[in-house]
């Protein structure tokens, strides 16, 4: 028969993350987003018959950060895929799910959760001492004592549409257009009566003299005229 | 002036480089190029749930392992499932009025709480062996009571908790012991009737308490059975002996077996067919299924038989629903030419109907295979009764008052191949219609404006955003001049040809094969794949182009292929014939006779090939290209492959002209104690190159080695074979060979130790990619490798280019080594794979996306140069700015590039892409259980304005900048006048 024999906190580490099991009870009331996955590292038990064994984990929402993301993670949706889909499981409620019979050695638990980047996590399950098993998030190789662990990001699927401001307007293209027409009409004659008449002399001279016609020239050629 | 210029020219740049515009999707911009559609299969099992308040439903099993529940009014989805892919549904129920319990692949049982679908528990009952499993909820009046489900899995018997699935006791029987019944008996005993040998049945009366047997009994009778049952009451059942030509009535009243045999010959007259007894719930009743009729018989005080009725082929029955006064009714559907007749009868008054309807379906949907009945009251206290329909293209229908409330189109869960097809193109536009489309154009832009300004209201928004989802342009029937609009032609595994508008995915028409066939005797039509048959242009402008679709007449690979040809505009068929031979690959060849047929070879079971169309012409185009045609073949059984050429015409078959001999040319055979073949893959035929050369940051040129016969094959250890976790990665690893299918020459051939399957590839231009699975670093990995010819690497200048050594001047020769540099690269890869296929567009020149069908049923679009074997961990910066990326040990996943964003294409099984004629543009189709379609620009939307441009703003610019030069021209003029009077 398999049960599962659970003894969470019985060789709790020290870690930091470990502070962040909540009990059963109070989650449904939260509002979804931070999904923990808390998977007791003893929650192995062997089965009744033949090499099985049974992996007992849980994934949790927990409600730290994020705004609006946690819309389109449906909680009823959460899957635990055991071996790129040899078997899937669904979380329950309270965030627990188990696989059972899974033979000894080594695998790998993924979590599909709309919203949510999960690491995979290499199970160990030891033939040698039933029971034992250890666990590693692949991602950034973390290894679990108590497998507690925390999605690696939230995911935003979408780009966010910055509000309207005259900024963008500035920054759009025909903005910049205009902008650059506006400098040149009210800007350039400023620069250009500053400037010394014979400094303007001379550089209308020089760029004779070069016999490129540009367009300044063309232009001062005309109102010279 | 110019040192004033200068620097405002370099701010324009940056601030133009600043308002980067991401590929990335907003918010509101979903549904404007893509669609998404959900589906669940062929409903297996459905259970209504018509409560008096709340809302309607029907919670329906699949043949996807999908568990939905549905809306009754409307056919919509509440909640869905998808459970894993060999996790079938065996039976499921309601129980207590919320929850739905569901027992899967033979021992997991689950309950799930029926508002919102959230699983509530889940129990896996340890079973030694796998068989026939059932349930039973005995009904309960009290509810909140800890109920009991009594399981019957692999020869025990379990009764699990209700509340939290603990088990509470298990009772082992013999392990071939195939209960079919289980039920309580009024003193609250439990009774299990089943099988325990091919000729004995056993009958256990166990305690609900504590699973002790209190009774047993069994008898075995001579004639053996078919262990099939049907039961007629709780102590009477009726079953077929083994050979399946006598009724067995088993009576198991007054605690003694008794058998009554009668002879099927005897109902029917002279016939000598085997039957078999339908599966469905009937109190008194059974229902005999033979070869052309189904036969409705009733029992008679333990013994007697009477047949009720003769429902010819095809029919069918849906279980008995007991009504509310005790009475039960069942629902008959039978065919008579395109309509169908509903059938609701009474049991206690088995004559007269108490209603009757026939509706008129749809020829596309083929036969009824399955109904479900539902009762309702309706206001003058009499029943009224809707039906739900299962048609055989896995559509469902929900029947009442002789009208299709709602259908869903189901068998698009099911999608096996597809491929495209253009549209027709617009002819004659009238003037009136351009009017209005200039003048609701006009509009339009205003609105937006409107909405860019923030000068829009509610309901102006809703106006836009309404437009942009709805746009008439978006689901024309006729070509437009980006190629966006196309129709998708897929088949599906119920053997239906469905066209797909890529505008909103509507259904264009749809052709059922099997009617089609019928007449050629085939009992089994296994679709299996479609084909571009004609693709008009040029020279062919009036025919319409057609697809070819293949099947088989029959469940075995050697059975006779049938062929068919469809109009892809109307659906119309256009021939259709049996082929006298198998069909065991179909090659396109690049060839086309004078209307533009696509010539395709068929290489049957005795590796013969036949070429169609059967025409002289084609035979004239096909023979000069004889000597230069090669074929291979991938044997993963035999873990060899093997390449042929053509010979002459077929010698035993007579004068054939369209067959022809092939020759074995070369064999790689892979050891079977060593390496067993899991995947081979080939650049998709109609790939198109733009340019083989490649200009690397030192202005050096890289050629790439261009082949359409590069193959790609990965084998693994045979230890390594099964899943992740069945292996040590000391026995595991991964050999990857290219192989050149003309000559069979190995190009490339790299060892992943430790490392194993599934293994996914994309082979392109001149690179592959792969998904696998790494045990040391227990992590997957995605590999690239490049393959560039190095024989023309000296072409450095133009002139060596011109007259240097050239692939057209060189001589070929098979025996000549390919002059090639291979290059690769490993990368991390968080998620697995399910399938992976790579963007392709008109002309090749755009960059290229991976796209990847993750775990989670998403799709990721990849940058190639993320997998680019020449990435270094620090690029010089000539190589950065060609855009290398420095090197990382894992592949980034951006949230933002998956085409799918927030949906998910659950059951994901296949990506399709296909160039839409504007260059930067790929079209995506990503199918599964749901079906996805998007656009994509690997390297944004270069040539063209995005759907986001603001013509009304670019107008509003213009008309400002008109009118400033015109008052600044005023001005200067009053200025020039007033500098004149002074």
């Amino acid at each position: 028969m398999a049960v599962e024999t659970e003894r969470s906190g019985s060789r709790r580490s020290p870690r930091r993350g470990s502070r962040s099991f909540f009990p059963a009870p109070s989650w449904p009331c939260l509002l979804v987003l931070l999904i923990l996955l808390v998977t007791s590292a003893h929650a192995i038990s062997q089965a009744g018959n033949g090499a099985g064994y049974s992996v007992a984990g849980r994934i949790k929402f927990d409600g730290i950060s994020s705004k609006g993301s946690g819309l389109h993670t449906k909680k009823s949706n959460v899957k635990i895929i055991l071996n790129g889909g040899q078997r899937v499981t669904f979380a329950r409620h309270n965030g627990y799910f188990s696989f059972h019979n899974v033979p000894a050695g080594t695998h790998l638990i993924e979590v599909s959760a709309m919203g949510f980047l999960f690491s995979p996590v290499r199970v160990d399950i030891s033939a040698r001492n039933p029971g034992k098993i250890q666990a590693v998030l692949t991602e950034n190789r973390r290894a679990l004592s108590e497998l507690i662990l925390e999605p690696l990001r939230e995911e935003q699927y979408y780009e966010v549409r910055e509000p309207f401001s005259i900024m963008s307007l500035v920054k759009s293209p025909m903005g910049l257009m205009m902008g650059f027409m506006l400098v040149v009409v009210f800007v350039m004659p400023k620069l250009v009566e500053n400037m010394d008449p014979e400094e303007i002399r001379r550089a209308q001279e020089e760029m004779r003299s070069q016999g490129v016609p540009s367009f300044s020239n063309l232009l001062s050629g005309q109102a010279q005229r | 002036m110019a040192m004033f210029v200068k620097p405002i020219i370099g701010l324009i740049i940056a601030l133009v480089f600043c308002s980067n515009v991401s590929t990335a999707l907003y918010e509101d911009q979903v549904g404007v190029v893509d669609w998404y559609q959900q589906y669940i299969g062929k409903v297996k099992h459905a259970i209504f749930h018509a409560q008096k308040a709340g809302r309607r439903r029907v919670v329906v099993a699949t043949e996807e392992n999908v568990i939905a529940s549905l809306d009754l009014r409307r056919g919509e989805l509440f909640w869905r499932h998808v459970l894993g892919e060999n996790d079938s549904v065996d039976q499921i129920d309601i129980a207590l009025g919320k929850y739905v319990i569901t027992l899967s692949s033979g021992s997991i049982l689950r309950t799930w709480n029926l508002p919102d679908g959230q699983m509530v528990w889940e129990s896996f009952l340890q079973v030694s062996a796998s068989s026939m499993s059932l349930f039973y909820v005995p009904a309960s009046i009290e509810v909140g009571t800890d109920q009991q489900i009594f399981v019957s899995a692999g020869g025990c018997l379990h009764a699990v908790s209700s509340i939290d699935g603990e088990v509470i006791w298990k009772r082992e029987f013999t392990d071939s012991l195939e209960i079919q019944k289980l039920f309580q008996t009024p003193d609250g005993d439990i009774t299990a009737i089943g099988f325990s040998s091919s000729s004995q049945i056993d009958i256990y009366q166990l305690s609900a308490k504590n699973g002790d047997i209190l009774v047993h009994k069994s008898a075995s009778f001579p004639g053996g059975f078919s262990r099939e049952a049907s039961f007629v009451s709780g102590d009477v059942f009726v079953t077929l002996d083994a050979t399946r030509s006598i009724l067995v009535l088993v009576n198991l009243n007054g605690g003694e077996i008794r058998f009554h045999q009668t002879h099927i010959s005897d109902l029917a007259e002279g016939y000598s067919g085997t039957a078999a007894i339908l599966p469905q719930k009937f109190t008194g009743m059974f229902a005999l299924e033979l070869d052309s009729l189904i036969m409705l018989m009733k029992v008679e005080s333990g013994r007697d038989l009477e047949i009720i009725e003769k429902i010819p082929h095809p029919a069918s029955i849906s279980d008995s629903l007991l009504l509310a006064n005790g009475q039960q009714a069942f629902a008959m559907v039978k065919h008579e030419e395109t309509k169908v007749h509903l059938t609701v009868k009474l049991d206690t008054d088995l004559k007269s109907n108490i209603l009757k309807e026939s509706i008129n379906l749809d020829s596309q949907r083929g036969s009824v295979q399955k109904v479900f009945l539902n009762n309702y009251v309706k206001t003058d206290k009499s029943h009224g009764f809707r039906a739900l329909v299962v048609m055989e293209d896995h559509s469902l229908l929900l029947v009442q008052q002789g009208e299709i409330v709602w259908s869903r189109e189901d068998g698009l869960a099911s999608i096996i191949a597809s491929t495209t097809s253009e549209l027709p193109v617009e002819k004659g536009v009238s003037v009136a219609k351009v009017e209005h489309s200039i003048f609701e154009w006009i509009k339009g832009h205003l609105l937006k404006v409107k909405g860019t300004l923030m000068l829009a209201n509610a309901e102006d928004l809703a106006a836009i955003q309404r437009m942009r989802l709805k746009s008439f342009e978006k689901t024309k029937m006729t070509r437009d001049h980006n190629g966006f609009r196309k129709l998708l032609v897929v088949l599906t595994r119920a053997g239906k040809v469905l066209a797909l508008h890529t505008g909103d995915g509507r259904i264009v028409w749809s052709l059922l094969l099997s009617p089609l066939h019928s007449s050629d005797s085939c009992q089994h039509l296994i679709p299996v794949d479609i084909y571009q048959w004609q693709v008009p242009h040029h020279h062919a402008m009036d025919e319409n182009p057609s697809v070819l679709v293949i099947s088989r007449c029959g469940l075995h690979s050697d059975a006779p292929g049938v062929i068919l040809i469809v109009d892809s505009y109307s659906g119309k068929v256009v021939s259709s014939s049996k082929l006298s031979h198998s069909v065991l690959q179909v090659m396109p060849l690049p060839l086309t006779d004078s209307t533009e047929q696509r010539l395709h070879i068929i290489i049957d079971d005795n590796k013969k090939a036949h070429l169609y169309p059967r025409t002289p012409e084609s035979i004239n185009i096909f023979r000069p290209e004889l000597p230069n045609t090669y074929w291979y073949s991938v044997e993963a059984v035999k873990g060899a492959i093997k390449g042929y050429s053509f010979r002459g015409n077929c010698i035993d078959t007579d004068e054939d002209d369209y067959c022809f001999d092939t020759r074995e040319l070369w064999s790689i055979i892979f050891p079977s104690d060593s390496e067993k073949i899991t995947g081979a893959t080939t650049r998709k035929h109609n790939e198109v190159v733009h340019t083989q050369a490649k200009t690397i940051g030192n202005q050096d040129v890289m050629y790439k080695y261009i082949s359409k016969n590069m193959l790609f094959v990965a084998t693994v250890s045979p230890r390594a074979a099964g899943n992740i976790g069945s292996a040590t990665p000391e026995e595991a690893y991964l050999v990857v060979y290219l192989i050149d299918a003309v000559t069979g020459r190995i190009i490339h051939r790299v060892t992943h130790l430790g490392a194993q399957g599934p293994i996914h590839a994309v082979v392109s231009e001149n690179w592959v990619v792969y998904h696998y699975f790494n045990l040391r670093a227990h992590k997957y990995e995605m590999s690239v490798v490049e393959v560039n010819d190095q024989s023309r690497q000296d072409n450095k200048s133009i002139w060596k280019l011109l007259l240097g050594k050239h692939n057209l001047t060189s001589p070929v020769s098979a025996f000549s080594q390919p002059e090639v540099t291979v290059k690769s690269q490993s990368y991390f890869f968080t998620h697995s794979v399910k399938t992976m296929a790579v963007t392709s567009t008109a002309k090749g020149i755009t960059s290229k996306q991976l796209l990847i069908g993750t775990i989670g049923d998403q799709v990721l679009a990849l940058d190639k140069r993320y997998l680019d074997p020449r990435r270094t961990p620090d690029p010089s910066p000539s190589e950065r700015e060609e855009g290398i990326i420095p090197l990382t040990d894992s592949l980034p996943i951006i949230p933002q590039s998956y085409v799918t964003h927030s949906l998910q294409v659950e059951g994901l099984r296949g990506i399709a892409t296909m160039p839409a004629k504007l260059e930067s543009t790929s079209l995506v189709f990503a199918y599964g259980v749901d079906l996805f379609f998007t656009r994509v620009a690997p390297s944004r939307t270069y040539d063209s304005l995005t759907e986001d441009f603001s013509y009304a703003l670019l107008l509003i610019t213009i008309v400002v900048l008109v009118a400033s030069i015109f008052v600044t021209w005023a001005l200067s003029e009053k200025k020039e006048l007033e500098e004149k009077w002074r």
